[in-house]
């Protein structure tokens, strides 16, 4: 298949690794990964914190370079970028944009997944032939959980990867208190949110604590790194493209 | 040419500035600073909100038909916004029909005098009050007062924020934010004649505010309640509660004045059916209501025989008028999006100012309220008291879709606010992102950023409005290569190939396995 990888702004800057990952494992799948060049960012947080006319370039730009009839389907490994394009897109082009816009939204909104969504119901596969002997524990990232509706796809995958140890978190739904903006502008409710959350990820004992959206990812690994936690944090992606050949070896500063 | 000027088109009045229980003093984060300091708050609603959450979960599970109802309740109400005018003018029609009196208010300001006045009338310069949040909302106890009226409420929570002089937190227990030591120590301070040796056991709490309450039912002759529901097809009013003393504030007293939202207004009898499932399953965690009841117009020898319905306006008009806005309205106060909510878990309800709080206060205050009615309104600051996690949409049982409402009022919120330092912001990070080269170069920018990274990479301490995030969290130095340039080089072309081989390499294997 033909897939469009979307880097998302955070990935590409701040986590290729995780972007990297995803494009590995797609290929060792034996896909065709093409990589708009023209691809920036898909105006989630404009949207989230409130601004709907300044990011409508960002949704005209991600339709054009996404548009294209030979990409089968559009991949990016965040689920809150994914639900940015599906439930987002829609609002800002039928309120700032023109039936062009419009009827491209419809159809790149048609194409965008999520990996796991990508993975398990579009190419039909659950074990990607990955090994991580390592003790894991999964957060379902809210957007991943709520606006996608992903459910325990990501956990068929990661149950399906050899020697994994996988452990169940405690609360795993409730929210570690990212919220994109929502970190800035009320610093502290989102720091009792993620106190929560980093006592029930030390409660598994884990080592690793793995989740779809790399910037849920930063904000729990920024509280683990503070706390000196022995648990770092790790994209799904980097997880299920690590395999005998090739094992994950840790090389972020902060985990 | 004759032309007659019909004047400009105005929006419906929002609830009056500086009147009620719409608005804090302060915004909610400066708010929170505080009840996030609160352990005694925190660990009080965290074993609260745990507990209702546990057994909404069961009682939700248990029904085969739960989305479907969800599904009729969010019919109904959407049907009933769509018609409200002709829905409230039969309402008018059938109570007055059963020997009520209707009365109309704008705002709490007028809700507060016509119900002043009517008490006034009876000669009682005493009423008893069954929970209702739309009384809250105008500030009715406040304003009795002041003309020399002295109001009891009855529900027992609210009797305990009622005697601490202090104010709800949640809107199905409002005292959530107590413990059991707190509501002792209030109890002896302000109930008169309570045995001093009183303990901290919740049957012996119960008892005592028993006593006291007794004595107020058989001794006073007016009621104010708020309603649940009211049915426009009979006229019927409703009150939905658990301890009996609404039974006995709607039984009891000669007249009865119920305050009620024209909201909360349903089309049919039949409808009940819906609302009487969904209510209790989402607000207690309870399968049925304790207490219903159900009362049309008065009946001659039963009851009370004096009944006066308040229908309240104060900003509703105006939210059925936001094509957006309208949706929130739908709202049967059930609080099952507060009790999920992670904000609200850590923060407790007086942080959101409003006699709403939590998820669906944060679209309702600044609906009915407005957020800009002052410079620095705090309740512009609401729409941004959550981090969109979604917990409050599956939650609710007439699915309003809370966080698309907030997004859709922090936009309503920036489009209003003019041109701020944070929109220039969005807008420069707009452009940037819109141009491909732009946007390279500004990511090398951010790989300048590795010379904030202290030896271990770590990034332990950024400049305002980034310190918020750095108090607590450190923050990996930028890589040193982007994804796209890795992609570029010849390394990344390398690994891609590589991979792609792999992949024939397998199936090869694969092939050979199955020749074998």
């Amino acid at each position: 298949m033909r897939i469009g990888l979307f880097a998302t702004c955070l990935g590409d800057t701040l986590f290729p690794e995780a972007v990297r990952s995803t494009a590995v494992l797609l290929a060792r799948l034996g896909h065709d990964v093409v990589f708009p060049p023209g691809q920036t960012c898909c105006g989630q947080m404009h949207v989230n914190t409130g601004y709907q006319r300044e990011p409508l370039p960002l949704v005209r730009n991600f339709a054009e370079q996404f548009g294209d009839t030979s990409i089968e389907a559009v991949v990016m490994p965040s689920g809150s970028c994914a639900g940015s394009v599906r439930h987002q897109h829609e609002i800002v082009a039928e309120r700032y944009g023109d039936a062009a816009l419009r009827s491209g939204v419809a159809t790149v909104k048609a194409k965008t997944y999520e990996l796991s969504e990508l993975l398990v119901d579009v190419l039909g596969v659950e074990d990607v032939g990955a090994y991580f002997p390592h003790r894991v524990t999964y957060h379902p990232t809210c957007h991943s959980l709520r606006m996608l509706r992903v459910g325990d796809k990501p956990l068929k995958l990661l149950r399906a990867v050899d020697s994994i140890d996988l452990v169940e978190l405690p609360e795993a739904d409730s929210c570690c208190g990212f919220g994109g903006t929502f970190a800035l502008k009320n610093a502290e409710t989102s720091t009792a949110m993620l106190q929560d959350k980093m006592r029930n990820i030390a409660a598994t004992g884990a080592g690793v604590c793995t989740a779809g959206d790399s910037s849920c990812l930063m904000h729990i690994g920024g509280g683990l790194s503070r706390i000196r936690s022995g648990t770092r944090t790790l994209h799904l992606a980097q997880i299920l493209s690590a395999t005998r050949t090739s094992p994950y070896v840790p090389t972020e500063a902060v985990r | 040419m004759s032309s007659t000027f019909l004047g400009m088109p105005a929006p419906p009045p929002r609830s009056p500035y500086g009147t009620g229980n719409l608005r804090g003093d302060r915004k909610f984060p400066r708010a929170a600073h505080d009840e996030l300091r609160n352990e005694q708050l925190r660990r009080n609603l965290g074993r609260a909100t745990r507990t209702i959450r546990a057994k909404r979960l069961d009682v939700t599970g248990e029904l085969p038909d739960w989305e479907a109802l969800r599904e009729a309740g969010s019919a109904i109400k959407t049907d009933t916004m769509n018609r409200l005018p002709e829905l409230l003018e039969q309402l008018e029609r059938k109570v007055t029909e059963h020997g009520g009196t209707v009365h109309w208010a704008r705002d709490g300001a007028e809700a507060n005098e016509i119900v002043a006045r009517l008490v006034q009338e009876t000669g009682s310069s005493e009423v008893i009050k069954v929970k209702s949040m739309a009384t809250q909302e105008i500030g009715l106890n406040e304003h009795l007062e002041s003309v020399g009226i002295t109001p009891y409420e009855t529900d027992l929570a609210e009797l305990i924020v009622q005697l601490a002089h202090d104010k709800p937190s949640h809107i199905l227990v409002p005292a959530i934010h107590r413990n059991r030591d707190e509501i002792r120590q209030i109890f002896l301070k302000e109930i008169p004649g309570v045995d001093p040796g009183l303990d901290n056991v919740p049957a012996h709490l119960a008892a005592a505010a028993r006593a006291y309450l007794r004595e107020k039912f058989m001794t006073t002759t007016v009621a104010v309640s708020g309603a649940n529901f009211g049915i426009a097809e009979t006229g019927t009013l409703s009150v939905v509660e658990s301890e009996g003393n609404g039974r006995m504030c709607l039984t009891m007293p000669d007249t009865l004045i119920t305050v009620m939202g024209i909201e909360k207004v349903l089309p049919r009898h039949q409808d009940l059916e819906v609302f009487l499932q969904l209510l209790p399953r989402s607000s207690t965690g309870e399968r049925m209501n304790p207490y219903t009841s159900l009362w049309t117009g008065v009946t001659p020898g039963d009851g009370p025989q004096n009944f006066h319905l308040v229908l309240l306006d104060n900003g509703r008009t105006a939210a059925l008028a936001d094509r957006i806005g309208r949706e929130a309205l739908n709202c049967i106060r059930c609080s099952a999006c507060l009790n999920v909510c992670p904000v609200y878990e850590r923060t407790g309800g007086h942080a959101y100012g409003s006699t709403y709080p939590g998820p669906i206060g944060a679209v309702l205050t600044p609906q009915l309220a407005g957020m800009h009615a002052a410079k620095g309104d705090p309740n512009s600051s609401l729409p941004y008291a959550s981090s969109l996690c979604g917990a409050c949409f599956d939650a609710c049982p007439v699915k309003i879709d809370i966080p698309s409402l907030l997004v859709e009022l922090r936009h309503q919120h920036t489009e209003q606010a003019g041109a701020t330092a944070e929109k220039l912001a969005m807008r420069a990070a707009a452009t940037v992102m819109k141009h491909p080269k732009l946007f390279t170069a500004a990511q090398k920018g951010a790989g300048l950023g590795r010379v904030l990274g202290g030896r271990d990479g770590k990034i332990s301490h950024l400049p305002p409005p980034f310190d918020g995030w750095s108090d607590s969290r450190d923050t990996a130095a930028p890589p040193k290569r982007t994804f796209r340039s890795w992609l570029a080089s010849a390394e990344g072309a390398a690994t891609m190939r590589a991979a792609a081989d792999e992949h024939r390499r397998n199936e090869k294997d694969g092939k050979k396995e199955e020749d074998a």
